[in-house]
C-alpha cells in the first residue's frame, strides 16, 4: 500500500475524527451558500431576460439626459450616467464631511454643556438633547426646509449681509474668484502643513523644556497664507458677482437652501448623540483623576483639555465611529427635501434606465466604501487615542 | 365518434341560438359586470377635475364620468358602478389580478405599458403633456423664457428628462430641484424655492384649482413639453369587453360631433339622420354587434352627455380647473377627438 493512500481505519474513523468533521461542515455550508448565491443570480438573470430587460453596466457610458441642480465638477445633460453618479457622490461626500465636522463641534459643546454646574445651562443641553433624539430626523429635515424656504425673503428683497453676499429663497449667494481660484485651497493646504510641523516642534520642546505650548502661534500660522492670498486677490483679481435678474440671482457662487437644511437637520440630530456619547466618555473618566488634577494645581480648563477629554475620547471613539457611520447614512434622506445627493440621482437614473439591479449594486457599493473609509480612520483614530492612554 | 342526428340538431340550434341572443356568449369580464349587475373601475386617490371623492362621498371628475357612461351602456337602466382608489403603484396590478374591471385614471398610454403588461389601452379621453405652472407676477408668455430659473418637480419615469431634452433644445439653461413626489415639489414651488414647477398639464390646473392660495395669482405656460395620453385600461382577457368600452369612448366624441347631448338625447331618437339612427339603435343593430342592447349608445349619453359635456362639466374653462379644450377638442375642430364611423 503506498503512503499516499488513507489508511482504511482512519476513513472509518473520518466521521468522528473532530478536525476532519469541523473542516466538512466548513466546506459543506460553503457550498451551499454558494449554490444558493449561484441560483439567486441565475434567476434573477433568467427572469431578466424573460422579461427582455437589459442588463450590463453599459449604461454608465451612455449620456444621462437630465439635469442635476448642483454639482462639484462640470456637468451637462450629455454627460454620461456614470459622471451623474460621480456628481451625486460628491454631493453626498460634501454633507457627509461637513455634517460629521459640524456634529462633533455642536455635540461637544452639548456634551460639556449637560455637565455643567450651572443650573440654567444643563437642564437646557438635557431638554435639546431629549427634544432631538426623540423625534424622526426625517421630520426634522422637512421642519428646516420650510423654516428656510418659507421664512427667507424672496430674491428681489434679499438682504445685502456682505458686499455681494445676498440670503434668499433661493439660498446664500456670494462672489466668486473668477481666475487663480486655485491659490485659495493652495494657501489652505500650506497653513495647515506650517501648522502641523510647528506642532511637532512645540511638542518637542515643551517635552524639552516642560514649558507648556501654546496655541495662537499654531492658528496664525494656519491662517497667514489665506489671508494674505485673500488680501492679494482683493485687490488685483475679479469677482463674479451675483446680480439679481427677473428669477433671482444670477451668477456667483450659491448654497442652496436643500444643502443648508439638511446640514442644520442632520448636525443638529447627530449633535445630540455625539453630545451624549461625550458626556458618557467623561462620566467615565475616574474621580480621582480630577483629585489628582486638583491637586497638581492644575486650572479647570486645564483638566478638562488635558485629564478628562483625553481619556473620554478612549471611551467615546468606538460609539462616536457607529454614530458618524449613521451620519454618512442618514444623508440619503436628502431625496425628500430635494438635494441632489447619491440616492437621489440614483433613483432617477432607475426610472431612466430601469436598471435597477446594477445601479442599486452601485449605491450599495459605493455607501459600503464610505463607511469602511469611515470605520477604517475611525480605528485608526481608536488605535492612537487608545495608545496615548495606555502609555 | 358516431353523433346521433337529434343531438347533432340540437346542438347546432344551440349555437345559432348562441349566436344570435350574444350576451350568452361575451367574454369573461362582461359576463362577470352582468351577473355582479356592477362595474368596478380604479380611480386616482384624489386629482380634482378627473376623479376625486366629494365630500358625500360621490366621485366626480372626467374618468368617473366615462366609468358611469360604461356602466350605462352595459347594464342598462340598473346601472351601478364602484369606485376603488389606487396608487400608482396599485392600480396596473390591480387590474391585472381582476380586482376592478377597468382602469380610469390618469395613466398614459405607452408601447411598454400597452404591449408587455398585459393590458389594453382602449382609447383617450384626455391628451394631456407636461407644462408649466408659473405665478403671474413674472409676466411670462411662454416657457421659453424659463432662461435661468429653478424649476421644482417630481422625480418620475420622465419629467426630468423631458425637462432637459426641451430646455436642451432650445438652448436654455435652467436649474432642477426635484423631490421625490409630487406633493413635496407642490409645497417647495408654492414656498417660493421655485420659479415654475412642472408637472402633467391635468395635474398642474388640478393643483392650481385646490391647493394654490389664490388661483388667480398662477398660470400655466401655453406649451406641452411630452406627450401624456390618457385613457381607460382594460385587462387582455376579454376582447368583447375591451371592445364595448373602446365604441363607448368613440359613442361620446361622435355624440358630440353629431350634437347629441344629455338634454336633447330623446328628441334625437326621432332624427332622420341615419348616422344618428344608427348611433341611438332606431336603426341597424350597432348595439348587437358589440354584444349590447340597441339603446347602448342613448343610456351612456343620457346619464353622462357627450365627450364636450363632460370636459366642460368636469374641468372646462368654468370650472375651477379652467382647462381649454386644446389637443381635446373635436377633430373638425383642430383637436384630435375623432370617433371611428359607427357602421
Amino acid at each position: 500500500m503506498s503512503a499516499l493512500a488513507i489508511s482504511p481505519t482512519r476513513l472509518a474513523r473520518g466521521r468522528h475524527d473532530p478536525a476532519f468533521r469541523a473542516l466538512a461542515t466548513q466546506l459543506i455550508v460553503l457550498a451551499m451558500l454558494a449554490g444558493t448565491v449561484a441560483f439567486l443570480a441565475m434567476n434573477l438573470a433568467g427572469n431578466l431576460e424573460a422579461r427582455s430587460i437589459r442588463t450590463g453596466f453599459g449604461f454608465l457610458w451612455q449620456a444621462a439626459g437630465f439635469e442635476i441642480g448642483q454639482s462639484l465638477i462640470a456637468y451637462g445633460p450629455s454627460a454620461s450616467f456614470g459622471r451623474a453618479l460621480l456628481v451625486g457622490l460628491l454631493n453626498t461626500l460634501v454633507v457627509a464631511s461637513l455634517g460629521i465636522v459640524l456634529s462633533t463641534l455642536a455635540g461637544f459643546v452639548v456634551g460639556i454643556a449637560s455637565l455643567s454646574r450651572n443650573p440654567l445651562v444643563s437642564p437646557l443641553a438635557r431638554l435639546y438633547v431629549e427634544l432631538i433624539r426623540n423625534t424622526p430626523l426625517l421630520l426634522q429635515l422637512y421642519l428646516w426646509y420650510a423654516v428656510l424656504t418659507q421664512m427667507l425673503p424672496a430674491a428681489s428683497a434679499a438682504p445685502q449681509l456682505l458686499p455681494g453676499v445676498y440670503l434668499a429663497k433661493s439660498g446664500l449667494h456670494f462672489p466668486v474668484l473668477q481666475h487663480g481660484a486655485w491659490l485659495i485651497p493652495a494657501a489652505g493646504l500650506a497653513g495647515l502643513i506650517a501648522w502641523a510641523g510647528h506642532g511637532v516642534w512645540a511638542r518637542r520642546r515643551a517635552a524639552q523644556t516642560g514649558a507648556p505650548a501654546k496655541l495662537w502661534p499654531g492658528l496664525l500660522l494656519l491662517l497667514l497664507p489665506l489671508v494674505a492670498v485673500a488680501l492679494e486677490r482683493a485687490v488685483s483679481a475679479s469677482f463674479d458677482m451675483p446680480h439679481l435678474t427677473r428669477f433671482g440671482f444670477s451668477g456667483g457662487g450659491m448654497i442652496t437652501p436643500e444643502l443648508t437644511a439638511l446640514l442644520i437637520g442632520l448636525s443638529l440630530y447627530n449633535a445630540a448623540f455625539v453630545g451624549e456619547i461625550l458626556r458618557g466618555g467623561i462620566l467615565s473618566v475616574g474621580r480621582g483623576q480630577l483629585e489628582a488634577a486638583a491637586a497638581l494645581g492644575l486650572s479647570r480648563g486645564q483638566t478638562l483639555r488635558l485629564v478628562v477629554i483625553p481619556q473620554a475620547m478612549k471611551v467615546a471613539v468606538p460609539p462616536l465611529a457607529s454614530q458618524y457611520l449613521n451620519l454618512a447614512k442618514n444623508t440619503s434622506l436628502a431625496i425628500a427635501i430635494g438635494y441632489p445627493d447619491l440616492m437621489s440621482i440614483g433613483n432617477t437614473i432607475i426610472n431612466q434606465t430601469g436598471q435597477a439591479v446594477e445601479v442599486i449594486a452601485i449605491l450599495m457599493s459605493l455607501y459600503l466604501t464610505l463607511s469602511l473609509a469611515i470605520s477604517t480612520f475611525m480605528n485608526w483614530y481608536n488605535a492612537r487615542v487608545a495608545l496615548q492612554g495606555a502609555s | 365518434m358516431r353523433i346521433s342526428f337529434r343531438s347533432g340538431l340540437a346542438a347546432a340550434a344551440l349555437a345559432v341560438a348562441a349566436a344570435v341572443s350574444a350576451p350568452a356568449e361575451a367574454g369573461p369580464t362582461l359576463d362577470a359586470v352582468r351577473k355582479r349587475g356592477e362595474v368596478v373601475c380604479g380611480v386616482s386617490t384624489g386629482i380634482g377635475g378627473f376623479s376625486i371623492a366629494d365630500s358625500s362621498g360621490r366621485w366626480t371628475g372626467l374618468t368617473t364620468d366615462f366609468c358611469r357612461a360604461v356602466s350605462a351602456a352595459v347594464l342598462g337602466d340598473a346601472a351601478k358602478e364602484k369606485f376603488v382608489p389606487l396608487s400608482p403603484q396599485q392600480r396596473f396590478t390591480a387590474l391585472q389580478s381582476g380586482e376592478i374591471d377597468m382602469l380610469t385614471t390618469v395613466a398614459t398610454w405607452t408601447l411598454t405599458r400597452d404591449a408587455s403588461l398585459g393590458l389594453l389601452y382602449a382609447g383617450v379621453y384626455f391628451y394631456d403633456g407636461q407644462g408649466f405652472l408659473v405665478p403671474k407676477s413674472l409676466g411670462l408668455k411662454s416657457a421659453l423664457e424659463l432662461d435661468g430659473a429653478s424649476i421644482c418637480t417630481a422625480t418620475g419615469t420622465t419629467s426630468e428628462l423631458n425637462l432637459a431634452d426641451y430646455f436642451r433644445a432650445n438652448g436654455k439653461k435652467f436649474t432642477p430641484v426635484v423631490f421625490e413626489a409630487q406633493n413635496e415639489a407642490r409645497a417647495a414651488f408654492f414656498s417660493g424655492r421655485c420659479q415654475a414647477f412642472s408637472a402633467d398639464m391635468s395635474y398642474l390646473s388640478s393643483v392650481r384649482a385646490s391647493d394654490a392660495p389664490n388661483p388667480d395669482e398662477w398660470q400655466i405656460l401655453p406649451e406641452m413639453i411630452s406627450k401624456e395620453p390618457l385613457g381607460p385600461v382594460v385587462a387582455r382577457n376579454d376582447l368583447d369587453w375591451y371592445t364595448a368600452v373602446k365604441w363607448v369612448m368613440m359613442a361620446l366624441i361622435e355624440a358630440e360631433e353629431k350634437g347629441i347631448t344629455a338634454a336633447n338625447v330623446d328628441q334625437m331618437k326621432d332624427s332622420q339622420n341615419p348616422e344618428i339612427k344608427r348611433l341611438l339603435g332606431t336603426a341597424g343593430d350597432m348595439g348587437q354587434r358589440l354584444g349590447l342592447d340597441p339603446a347602448w349608445a342613448y343610456r351612456a349619453i343620457k346619464r353622462v352627455g357627450n365627450y364636450g359635456e363632460i370636459f366642460e362639466r368636469n374641468v372646462g374653462p368654468k370650472t375651477s380647473l379652467r382647462m381649454q379644450r386644446g389637443a381635446n377638442a373635436l377633430w373638425t375642430q383642430g383637436g384630435l377627438m375623432y370617433a371611428m364611423p359607427t357602421r
